[in-house]
């Protein structure tokens, strides 16, 4: 399998295989839209299951004179929580003090567990305390959060302007990365998963891996369309495609290693632990660095193309290529008539060679003729057979 | 720039890391045996548990503690516990009144200090002065004059716009620290007169019912202010339990040691204008470090304002009026006497700091004033919030997750594949190090988040060589030998690791600098490890690949080095029409191009 992977590598890097991720990119959009559109239905409709931390709760601490060991059970069971379900908490405080933490009760419901609780550990009502508790990830938090949030996307924005040279990138990597995020939160959202302070510290990681993901095939992009800006060989969206073709392997197989690990904590988690943080947290970076590796492949570099598809530049880097690519059809068409000719049209594979120059579609004429750009810095005409001129060794 | 200098520049990277490594482990064992470090990561809250205070307001009767309140004092105490470390501490709310902090250690006194001081700051003139026993007096100074300069000069701000501008460097210590408790401590002068006449000087001339007309106005001593001065007894160490502390009122307290006493005017700048504060030794007129520790404060542009002109109002003013006192929960720590206007809205506390002391202070005031004073109600141990099992089971899922890893990359990179996975485990190792130390160092703990976090960054960290490697085998694809290869792909790949990473560091810096609580924790691991990430890629993986490549395994292209020109080249099995022969020492066979139209779909 891996060989064929390799191969499959080959292929994409020499656009002898090209996935057409630029041309169908209102396929992409639409889907992701959907997505998005679902995402903020969930938002919206369900809204998200905030934990005590967020919210605040109630607190109960039972003073045991002598702790059972089975406490954290007979708590969840008095609250009528189900094992494992996320909104209620149960510690040990000191030696035998147990605290149960919930979300927040009304108070005819709180004595009603204070009873509930005293039943259970066989106390006298007196022993067990109930209080409200503020949440430890206050609106202060988040506020700050937040606003560190923005600034460094702030700065981030800046520094791919200055880096790639081009707001555009910046502008597509942005929106890449807030489809992520409302994709991911959405997830929550439907599954109705408690989000937890560890839940945002998941949501900053899909942040941190979207965005690492989009660079590094952004840096292909840019290395791509300068070529293409220097040669007018391909039009930008060509280029770009090619781009993305050419990192899929890597994009892959990084999706792949950072999943692998992932993954094992979900199955883990899930057979082992059932429900908890663990789990939970392994589901959103799961989903997360997937939909990360999606968008930096399939609406990253398709917005980029459509965001700049205006640009004088681009505009002029069409035409030029179109004129190269024109040429090098009538070269290819040339060629393979002659050839065809001499070979007395035995082989079924030259029928379709003429068809990728006579398409106009990007992923048509990416066929082949990369490779050639090395090939052929001089003859431009028909001068003599080899069109694919072995690799000159350098 | 031939073959030879990029194999030395190789060796002497991973010397350079090996180096780093030994440094790692030299500072681990030493900090183990000479101080109390532990040979493994401090684990956080959720995993090992901790230390719950309960914090209750210490409110005098009828006195009710708003939500405002205690929410305010809980973000403070929230950012005093961040300039600890990074250890995660949880901060909350309890009823309407109480604030609980979980911190996962036991603290020490300092800490407790630390976080349930008030630290209230407020620069108060000094009216009067006298020793802390009982029988001493108050002793204004003649105040004929002082009193009418003092008058004179607050009605009018005399140059406004010199005061305004805080930019200028004053490089002399702004306050005269020489006259530091001891010259305060001096006693009353001899003839110490009956107690309630001393204060008549003073108390004559409003005495008529003129209210007081600045902070340094004597008029602020009535007889009842005379009289709490005469009552207190700083040696009594519960004298000032019961004080009310009004910013708009004279006060009458002690020194922190209790070796003097003092009535001091209403506040004349307040703690809430200091903008920043550092601590540090003070550098004298010379410009010479003195060991004598100092507190700097920068006041904001109000607070400057209002220095500048108490300042200025006060160096005419005879001994003691020309001190101004700093007072910290309503005690006096200091009261320098004025020498000259300051007027760029920086002052300088000294008075007996050690540099530790002087830091935590430094961090108080920088981060405010608690709204309440708070004592502990109680402190008690608490249980983790997760169970043990869910880091067990974590490490497990760590650890599978590794060996799927290694699998992996052995299938796809072959041989090459053992370098990601030995340089996986160098970032392992420098990661261990370096959380120990930093446990130790910074109170760094690993809270769930953060496990998960490590986990998640060996796809990261894998990325790295996946990148490069990707970039390699494009090269050699391009007809490349190995070792021009290796070079040329690392060209381009540092490049965009390097820009990939760096945004990750950015966003570390970033938040780490800006969030606060389990966020901060979330950016120091993401730099942590970014950090890393980088350390390794250029002084392991790309020295040892540019090694390798000297290797025949590597360099002829074994079909199980994972750098087989011929796989990159060429599929062995006729599955695909055309295929381009390039890498090949054979010239290739006239290609066939494929018809793209048929491929669109393929993937």
């Amino acid at each position: 399998m891996s060989f064929n992977f390799a191969t499959f590598g080959n292929d994409l890097y020499t656009g002898k295989r090209s996935i057409p991720v630029v041309p169908q990119r209102r396929k992409f959009y639409l889907a992701s839209l959907v997505m998005i559109l679902i995402a903020i239905l969930g938002l919206a409709t369900q809204g998200l299951n905030l934990g005590l931390e967020f919210r605040g709760g109630s607190e109960f601490r039972v003073a045991t004179s002598t702790l059972p060991g089975n406490y954290e059970q007979i708590a969840r069971t008095a609250v009528g929580a189900s094992e494992g379900e996320r909104g209620t908490g149960v510690t040990l405080v000191g030696n035998n003090t147990v605290r149960v933490q919930t979300e927040k009760l009304s108070d005819a419901d709180s004595q009603k567990v204070r009873t509930e609780l005293a039943k259970a550990f066989g106390l006298p009502e007196s022993e067990v305390s109930g209080t409200f508790i503020g949440p430890s990830w206050g609106a202060s938090v988040s506020q700050q959060a937040l606003r560190a949030l923005i600034i460094f996307l702030l700065a981030v924005a800046l520094l791919m302007t200055v880096y790639f040279r081009n707001w555009k990138m910046a502008a597509a990597g942005l929106i890449a990365l807030a489809h992520d995020l409302i994709i991911t939160v959405g997830i929550y959202a439907w599954t109705g998963f408690e989000v937890s302070p560890a839940t945002m510290i998941g949501f900053l990681t899909v942040l941190g891996y979207s965005l690492y993901d989009t660079v590094v095939v952004f840096d292909k992009v840019r290395e791509n369309t300068n070529e293409a800006f220097d040669n007018g060989r391909l039009t930008f969206a060509q280029a770009a495609n090619l781009a993305v073709n050419q990192t899929m392997v890597r994009s892959i197989n990084t999706t792949v290693i950072g999943l692998l690990p992932i993954t094992a904590v979900l199955a883990v988690g899930a057979i082992f632990l059932g429900p908890g943080v663990l789990l939970d947290l392994a589901l959103v970076l799961f989903v997360g660095i997937l939909i990360g590796a999606y968008s930096s492949i399939f609406i990253a570099t398709p917005l980029l193309v459509t965001l700049r598809r205006r640009d004088a530049s681009v505009v002029e880097l069409e035409k030029r290529a179109a004129r190269s690519q024109a040429r090098k059809a009538k070269d290819v068409a040339a060629a393979e008539a002659a050839r065809a000719a001499a070979e007395l049209s035995g082989e079924p594979v030259a029928v379709g060679s003429g068809a990728p120059a006579a398409l106009e579609g990007e992923g048509a004429t990416l066929t082949g003729r990369a490779v050639h750009k090395y090939a052929q810095p001089t003859h431009t005409g028909p001068r003599n057979q080899p069109r694919r001129t072995p690799k000159s060794k350098r | 720039m031939a073959a030879a200098n990029p194999q030395t520049a190789a060796r002497r990277s991973l010397f350079f890391l090996l180096a780093i490594v030994l440094i790692l482990v030299g500072l681990l064992a030493g900090a183990v045996v000479l101080s109390d470090a532990q040979t493994h990561p401090k684990l956080g809250l959720d995993l090992k548990g901790g230390t719950q205070i309960i914090l209750e307001p210490k409110t005098t009767a009828g006195q009710t503690v708003s939500a405002e309140q205690l929410n305010q004092a809980r973000d403070i105490i929230v950012q005093r516990v961040d300039a600890g470390g990074v250890s995660g501490a949880e901060v909350t709310t309890q009823g309407d009144r109480n604030i609980v902090v979980s911190i996962p250690e036991i603290p020490t006194q300092q800490v407790r200090d630390a976080i349930s001081k008030s630290s209230q700051l407020q620069f108060r003139p000094v009216l009067a002065v006298a020793a802390g026993s009982p029988q001493a007096s108050p002793s204004p100074s003649p105040t004929g004059t002082a009193t009418g300069t003092g008058t004179g000069a607050a009605t009018g701000t005399p140059k406004p716009t010199s005061s305004k501008t805080p930019t200028t460097v004053s490089s002399a210590s702004p306050t005269s620290n020489s006259a530091v408790p001891g010259a305060l401590m001096a006693p009353t002068p001899a003839p110490s007169t009956p107690a309630a006449a001393t204060p008549s000087p003073s108390a004559s001339a409003p005495a008529a019912g003129a209210k007081p007309t600045g902070p340094t106005d004597l008029a602020w001593i009535t007889p009842d202010v005379t009289a709490a001065f005469t009552a207190l007894d700083c040696s009594d160490p519960t004298a000032l339990d019961n004080i009310v502390d009004d910013p708009n009122k004279p006060l009458v307290t002690c020194d922190v040691s209790g070796s003097a006493k003092y009535i001091l005017g209403p506040v004349a700048v307040s703690g809430a204008r200091i903008s920043n504060a550092t601590s540090g030794y003070q550098t004298n007129q010379q410009g010479n470090v003195t060991n004598q520790v100092e507190i700097a404060l920068t006041l904001d542009g109000q607070g400057a304002t209002q220095y500048a002109e108490i300042s200025r109002k006060m160096v005419a003013l005879p001994e003691p009026q020309n001190q101004l006192a700093a007072t910290l929960d309503s005690r006096v720590i200091v009261a320098p006497r004025f020498n000259e206007a300051i007027l760029d809205g920086r002052a300088s506390i000294t008075g007996g700091f050690t540099l530790e002391s002087a830091r935590s202070l430094a961090d108080q005031l920088k981060f405010g004033a608690l709204p309440l004073s708070f004592v502990e109600q109680t402190s008690i141990d608490i249980s983790p919030t997760l169970g043990s099992e869910q880091l067990r089971y974590g490490l497990i899922a760590g650890l599978i997750g590794l060996l799927l890893v290694v699998v992996y990359s052995l299938l796809q990179y072959r041989a090459l594949g053992f370098v990601t996975v030995t340089s996986i485990l160098v970032a392992a190792l420098i990661t261990y190090l370096t959380i120990t130390i930093l446990g130790w160092s910074h109170n760094y703990r690993l809270d769930m988040a953060g496990v998960t976090g490590l986990i998640v960054a060996i796809g990261f960290t894998a990325d790295s060589f996946i990148v490069y490697f990707e970039r390699v085998r494009d090269e050699l694809r391009d007809g490349r030998s190995l070792a021009a290869a290796v070079e040329a792909g690392w060209n381009r790949a540092k490049r965009t690791i390097l820009v990939a990473d760096g945004v990750n560091f950015l966003a570390a810096l970033v938040l780490y600098a800006l969030a606060s609580s389990s966020v901060r924790g979330f950016a120091f691991t993401l730099g942590l490890t970014t950090l890393i990430d980088l350390l390794v890629v250029f002084l392991f993986t790309h020295p040892v690949l540019t090694l390798l490549t000297k290797r025949p395994f590597f360099r002829d292209g074994h079909p199980w080095s994972g750098l087989d020109p011929r796989r990159l080249g060429v599929d062995p099995k006729v599955r695909y029409a055309g295929r381009g022969r390039f890498t090949t020492p054979t010239p290739a066979r006239t290609p066939e191009p494929v018809s793209a139209g048929s491929e669109g779909g393929v993937a």
